[in-house]
């Protein structure tokens, strides 16, 4: 019982830092974008293919998973997101599903549709025995991870001058510019980084969620869960949500493995039906 | 493309003066016009002409008639949807099992799947009245995920993975009629005809109903919601009444494609359905009724064309197709003449 809340746990933290990106796109940007799972996937790619042909070790390829996925998302920001930002939102949706097809296709051809395997360092492997309590290693090791990287962030949005900077550029870009703030570079660092945390989840979470071709289309779904039951003003609406997702998730698995991913989406429904704005959501509709 | 909403705005000089002109801008603007005309000519000249091409033209024409169903709802409505596959699937599936459990016989069979398909708009309806775009988009996307599940897990009723398979359809006979007895063949004459008269139906119902006082409040619903309401148009119940059609359409749509195939399986609810037929329907053009078939007739033409090239990365173009065609912008796509010249018209 403990084990599976614990599970669960290390499932949501996961899901949060994969789904935190796109809060920020979605939720201060106001973009709706599809094709957040995508850097996700190139994530766990580099990860995959530096570890198994390279022989990089695991915490190493972390960070350039990191940095990898941010290059990528600031280099497609630059060229082919930004003209989208004013476009409404149905360009958004096709445009976002067409990178998808794209991703899935493309990372098909060049690496193969079967699954990849991550092996991890033997310090991380198997289970803390503590009072009857399964830990594994490698989730305690997520935990711990995803709630520094959520301190962070929170703190970041929060106090640093990048931070404010950033709530001024999305409450009112022009008046933004108008007092000498570079929205534009405000946007593109703001995207890169929610792709490199996108990246950097995909690599912890190729070993949990399993990681192959169709990653992004599996998984979309369930970023847009959390961001859309969490509520896009606050960090802590989707990380909560993320921890719920999570643990009903993982439970519902486990209790009763018929029904599959049918009570998620119920719950889902129920949730928009009750709140639109999602649980933790200010009434503002932008 | 005449008939945009811009018709309304400036009416047809016309000498009428027992009616107001703003009776007389909507009768304008519900005018026949000669190509449509000349579109609903060649429904049948397509089938008379080209026996050899049934099988392909009747894919065009079940996607053309969901295409059609999504037009009502975002072209018309203004609602962003990734879930109408949840209403094909369900016509599809519907009329799957009562051809194969109750009654082999098409018409019935596409009766009941329409009725089924209106009862599950009519119920997810309110799904999509409050919220932004983005809440809209999860539920219609959790409903077609909710029945793809469904349709999964219900083994005993829908064959799981595997599909429901050993369908027979009856032969097609008209009551009242000579016609009787038409089998839906390999060749697939009967069922490219059989579809092409359900698309025509619904073609010319759904252009009346576009034509009348309610699309054209839909149309004022779509523009600004609280501008609408405001004038006394009942939003509500107005975005209730044209989902549940268009998913009655979508219902026809997935229904005809049980029946000419003999086999329904998981692969109607996917979600690369719902985003196949929004692609359908961008390229022909939303907003106007024919979108839907001018893109299906291009969306299978290419599909055909790239799937023989590279079969299995047919996805890939159709990505790049999508991304290059938001970003040249969807209204300046139909019109290659403007592809050069200033870009401000689009801002």
């Amino acid at each position: 019982m403990l084990t599976l809340l614990f599970d669960g746990v290390a499932y949501g933290m996961l899901l949060f830092v994969l789904a935190v990106g796109l809060a920020v796109t979605l939720g201060l940007m106001n973009f709706i974008n599809l094709a957040h799972g995508a850097f996700a996937m190139a994530g766990g790619y580099v990860t995959v293919l530096l570890m198994n042909r390279a022989g990089v070790p695991f915490l190493v390829c972390l960070p350039i998973a990191f940095a990898a996925t941010a290059l990528l998302g600031a280099v497609l920001e630059r060229t082919l997101y930004r003209p989208m930002y004013a476009r409404p939102h149905l360009d958004q949706v096709l445009f976002s599903i067409g990178l998808v097809f794209m991703a899935v296709t493309g990372v098909d051809y060049v690496v193969g549709s079967m699954q990849q395997n991550i092996h991890l360092p033997g310090w991380l492997q198997g289970r803390l025995p503590i009072e009857a309590v399964g830990i594994g290693k490698y989730r305690l090791f997520i935990i711990v991870t995803c709630a520094i990287l959520t301190i962070a962030l929170q703190w970041i949005l929060s106090r640093t001058r990048f931070g404010s900077r950033l709530r001024a550029a999305v409450d009112d870009p022009r008046v933004a510019g108008g007092l000498g703030l570079d929205v534009n570079r405000i946007f593109l660092a703001t995207f890169a980084v929610g792709s490199g945390l996108a990246g950097l989840g995909g690599a912890l979470g190729a070993e949990v969620l399993g990681l192959d071709p169709t990653f992004p289309l599996k998984f979309m779904i369930y970023f847009l869960i959390v961001v859309s039951v969490g509520g896009t003003t606050t960090i802590t609406g989707p990380l909560l949500a993320a921890l719920l997702l999570g643990i009903a998730d993982v439970a519902g698995k486990y209790y009763v493995p018929k029904l599959g991913a049918f009570i998620v989406y119920t719950v889902m429904i129920a949730i928009l039906l009750w709140r639109p704005q999602g649980l933790f959501g200010r009434a503002a509709a932008r | 493309m005449s008939a945009t909403p811009d018709a309304v705005a400036a009416p047809p000089a016309q000498r009428n003066g027992a009616r107001s002109p703003a009776a007389r801008s909507l009768a304008g603007y519900a005018r026949w016009r000669w190509w449509e005309l000349a579109l609903f000519a060649a429904l049948p000249l397509s089938w008379l002409l080209l026996p050899a091409q049934s099988l392909l033209l009747n894919e065009i024409a079940i996607v053309a008639l969901f295409a059609v169903s999504l037009d009502l709802i975002l072209g018309y409505a203004g609602i962003v949807s990734l879930g109408q596959a949840a209403f094909f699937g369900f016509g599809a599936y519907t009329a799957a099992l009562f051809a194969k459990d109750v009654l082999p016989d098409p018409l019935t069979g596409l009766a009941v799947a329409v009725a089924a398909s209106a009862l599950l708009g009519l119920a997810t309806s309110v799904l999509i009245l409050r919220g932004s775009d983005l809440t809209r988009l999860m539920v219609t996307l959790g409903v077609a995920s909710i029945l793809y599940e469904l349709a999964n897990k219900l083994d005993w009723l829908t064959g799981g993975a595997d599909g429901l398979q050993g369908v027979v359809m009856g032969p097609l006979t008209i009551p009242g009629t000579a016609l009787a007895g038409f089998a839906f063949d390999l060749s697939g004459r009967t069922a490219y005809a059989y579809s092409l008269v359900v698309l025509a139906i619904v073609l010319v119902l759904a252009r009346r109903l576009v034509h009348s006082p309610f699309g054209v409040s839909l149309q004022a619903l779509r523009d600004n919601r609280l501008r609408a309401a405001s004038i006394g148009v009942s939003t509500s119940l107005r975005l209730v009444a044209v989902y549940t059609i268009a998913a009655a359409i979508a219902g026809a749509a997935g229904a005809l494609l049980a029946q000419t195939t003999g086999f329904a399986s998981l692969d109607v609810f996917d979600f690369h359905r719902s985003a196949e037929v929004l692609l359908v329907l961008v390229i022909g053009g939303t907003g106007y009724l024919y979108g839907g078939i001018f893109g299906a007739i291009v969306f299978k033409l290419l599909h055909d064309l790239i799937a023989a090239w590279t079969p299995q990365y047919w996805n890939f173009w159709l990505g790049l197709f999508l991304v290059v065609l938001v970003l040249v912008g969807r209204d300046r796509f139909v019109r290659p003449w403007t592809w050069f010249g200033r870009r401000s018209a689009t801002r």
